[in-house]
């Protein structure tokens, strides 16, 4: 790509009603980058990676994905939703799942073929679901759903991934298979965007972090701005709690 | 049962159940799976002033017209629960219940406005309640058929999209897929599939021949396409078994007859279905509880055995009954396995084939 950052968010505002949910919301990643957006609930973090996507209309601003809004670029983005957001009782195997990573670049009524369902079985391998390929979904733990979504991802071979709470709800062995994901996706010059909640981790997972509420706290290198006052600012009266262990 | 199907009536009567059946069916699969299956009970009573009105208009009761009449009412009432839902605070399923009671409400004050004019023409319109599979004719099921056609041939050509729809929405809208449109299309599909029935089982109980026969399909499987392909057999079972039956019958109304047919596939289909079915998870759960029960039984024998060193003791059935509850049947089943042997009246000890198995 050029040197386009892979999002630039200039003076983001959406409003559900009348309540703002995000406030005037600048951000910039760029490529190749690890970064968590950590706030409390409600703060907007879900909205902000909507509105990117755009399927939350902005009262205000815009967002930009390598430098063009993002129906340009669908092919170089990969979005993976809260795994609670589906029923996953729904009739369909894994691999039925990882396939419809490929119906963007298959387009309207064409069906995948030998060449998506290699490619959907490679993604399996990444994650470690191989084995699981023709298990019916309603089967999977917490974990192994996560990875599917992941999976899912991947298949679309895309340069820039929002994840929306990767970690929520998984096992250990998932959470390390994530993290180790992260960073293979890093070393291929990928960049990661996740909503993430465990602040304990924020800095071992991650090398930048956005800190929302409504507003934007802060937003930079971890070492940089992951501090005590800016939780306190984003946070409010809960910050101690929050705080880093022995930061 | 054979001549039955040399009878031409009663063969059009069953060639077009089967239409509707299959219709419904396939695209109640899509309906069931998003949790909208009252949807097609708001479609099909919405759809009765629609039947009327088109006759009012036209003064025609040639099936192609009352059918897009019904079809026109139906989506509107589908766009009127929308335009509640959005515009207002009432939630989805009040929304549902107003616009189906408002436009049912509306279709049976036409109806007896055009029962009571004093012309014979409109003999027949109150057949659109009920049903009445009888009154079926060749064009009648030409019309069903091709309209049932060409809404099954859209689901299969869009069948991806709206399975992205079906399970995840806000994914298939990061793709790029309309889902809005897609829900639109997948809505209007419905509305074919029920106003093709509408004559023959009637708008009251029409939404059952949506949502049955695709309940009972996912009871047998686990795959979406083997899900939609059950439900249409079944929608098309019971559409042919009710409508002969109440053919052959007098005074029986075709509409309740295809329904309760339907019922019956639910039935069986809840009770004896592989994995999901009750029958089978009852029969597996008494299983368990005995093969676990025999292993209690095995155990605190084998605990007997290491605190009586002297080997080859016998304990009672009344021993082990305290310890595990109603040992004798377990003990019977044990010996007839070879695991337990009787010593005395009342006395029993392991085998070493129960040795083994206890220390497992």
């Amino acid at each position: 790509m050029s040197a386009a950052p892979a999002i630039e968010v200039t003076d983001l505002t959406v409003a559900y009603g009348e309540k703002p949910v995000l406030w005037d919301v600048d951000l910039e990643v760029a490529p190749g980058v690890l970064m968590a957006i950590v706030g409390p609930n409600g703060a907007g973090k879900t909205t902000l990676i909507r509105s990117i996507l755009g399927m939350v209309e902005p009262a205000a601003g815009r967002a930009l994905v390598y430098g063009r809004p993002y129906a340009e670029q669908r092919r170089l983005v990969a979005y993976v939703p809260q795994r609670g957001s589906v029923d996953w009782d729904f009739p369909t195997s894994v691999l039925d799942v990882v396939l419809m990573g490929r119906y963007g670049r298959l387009g309207w009524v064409r069906r995948p073929g030998a060449a998506d369902r290699a490619a959907a079985r490679e993604a399996l391998e990444q994650v470690g679901m191989a084995a699981l390929a023709g298990r019916q979904i309603s089967q999977l733990s917490g974990g192994q759903q996560q990875r599917v979504f992941l999976a899912r991802a991947l298949v679309q071979h895309a340069d820039l991934y929002f994840m929306d709470e990767p970690f929520q709800g998984v096992d250990a062995t998932t959470e390390l298979a994530i993290v180790e994901l992260l960073r293979t996706l890093r070393s291929s010059g990928k960049t990661v965007v996740a909503v993430h909640h465990d602040l304990q981790t924020v800095p071992e997972y991650f090398d930048q972090v956005t800190l929302l509420n409504v507003r934007r706290i802060a937003s930079g290198p971890v070492d940089e701005v992951f501090t005590e006052e800016n939780l306190r600012l984003t946070y409010g009266g809960h910050a101690a709690f929050f705080g880093r262990n022995g930061a | 049962m054979l001549d039955l199907f040399d009878d031409y009536t009663l063969r059009t009567v069953a060639l077009g159940s089967a239409a509707l059946g299959i219709t419904s069916g396939a695209l109640g699969t899509f309906a069931v799976l998003r949790r909208q299956s009252l949807l097609g009970d708001a479609i099909s009573h919405a759809a009765l002033p629609g039947v009327a009105i088109a006759f009012l208009l036209t003064g025609s009761k040639s099936p192609l017209v009352l059918v897009a009449g019904a079809a026109v009412a139906g989506f509107l009432g589908t766009l009127a629960v929308m335009g509640v839902v959005r515009t207002t605070r009432v939630k989805y399923d009040a929304a549902l219940g107003i616009v189906l009671s408002v436009f049912f409400g509306l279709g049976l004050v036409l109806l007896t406005f055009i029962q009571r004019r004093p012309d014979a023409s409109q003999a027949g319109l109150d057949r659109f309640l009920f049903g009445q599979a009888a009154g079926l004719l060749r064009r009648d099921l030409i019309t069903m058929a091709i309209l049932g056609g060409i809404a099954l041939a859209v689901m299969l050509l869009v069948w991806k999209e709206l399975k992205l729809l079906a399970f995840d929405p806000d994914y298939g809208a990061s793709l790029g897929f309309p889902m809005r449109a897609l829900d639109v299309l997948l809505t209007s599909l419905l509305v074919v599939a029920i106003v093709i029935g509408l004559q023959t089982v009637g708008v009251v109980l029409m939404a059952a021949m949506v949502i049955a026969p695709a309940a009972a399909a996912r009871q047998w499987t686990d795959r979406l396409g083997l899900a939609a392909a059950l439900a249409a057999l079944f929608g098309a079972l019971a559409g042919i078994v009710g409508s002969v039956l109440s053919a052959e019958t007098e005074r029986l109304p075709t509409g309740p007859t295809i329904v309760l047919s339907a019922t019956a596939i639910v039935l069986v289909s809840l009770l004896a279905a592989g994995k999901r079915g009750l029958l089978w998870r009852e029969l597996r759960g008494r299983r368990d509880r005995r093969r676990l029960r025999l292993a209690a039984v095995l155990a605190d024998l084998h605990a007997l055995e290491l605190q009586h060193p002297d080997a080859a003791r016998g304990h009672s059935a009344a021993v082990l009954s305290i310890m595990s509850g109603g040992a004798l049947p377990s003990l019977l089943e044990l010996e007839r396995r070879g695991e337990v042997r009787r010593l005395g009246e009342d006395e029993w000890a392991l085998t070493d084939a129960g040795r083994r198995e206890a220390e497992r």
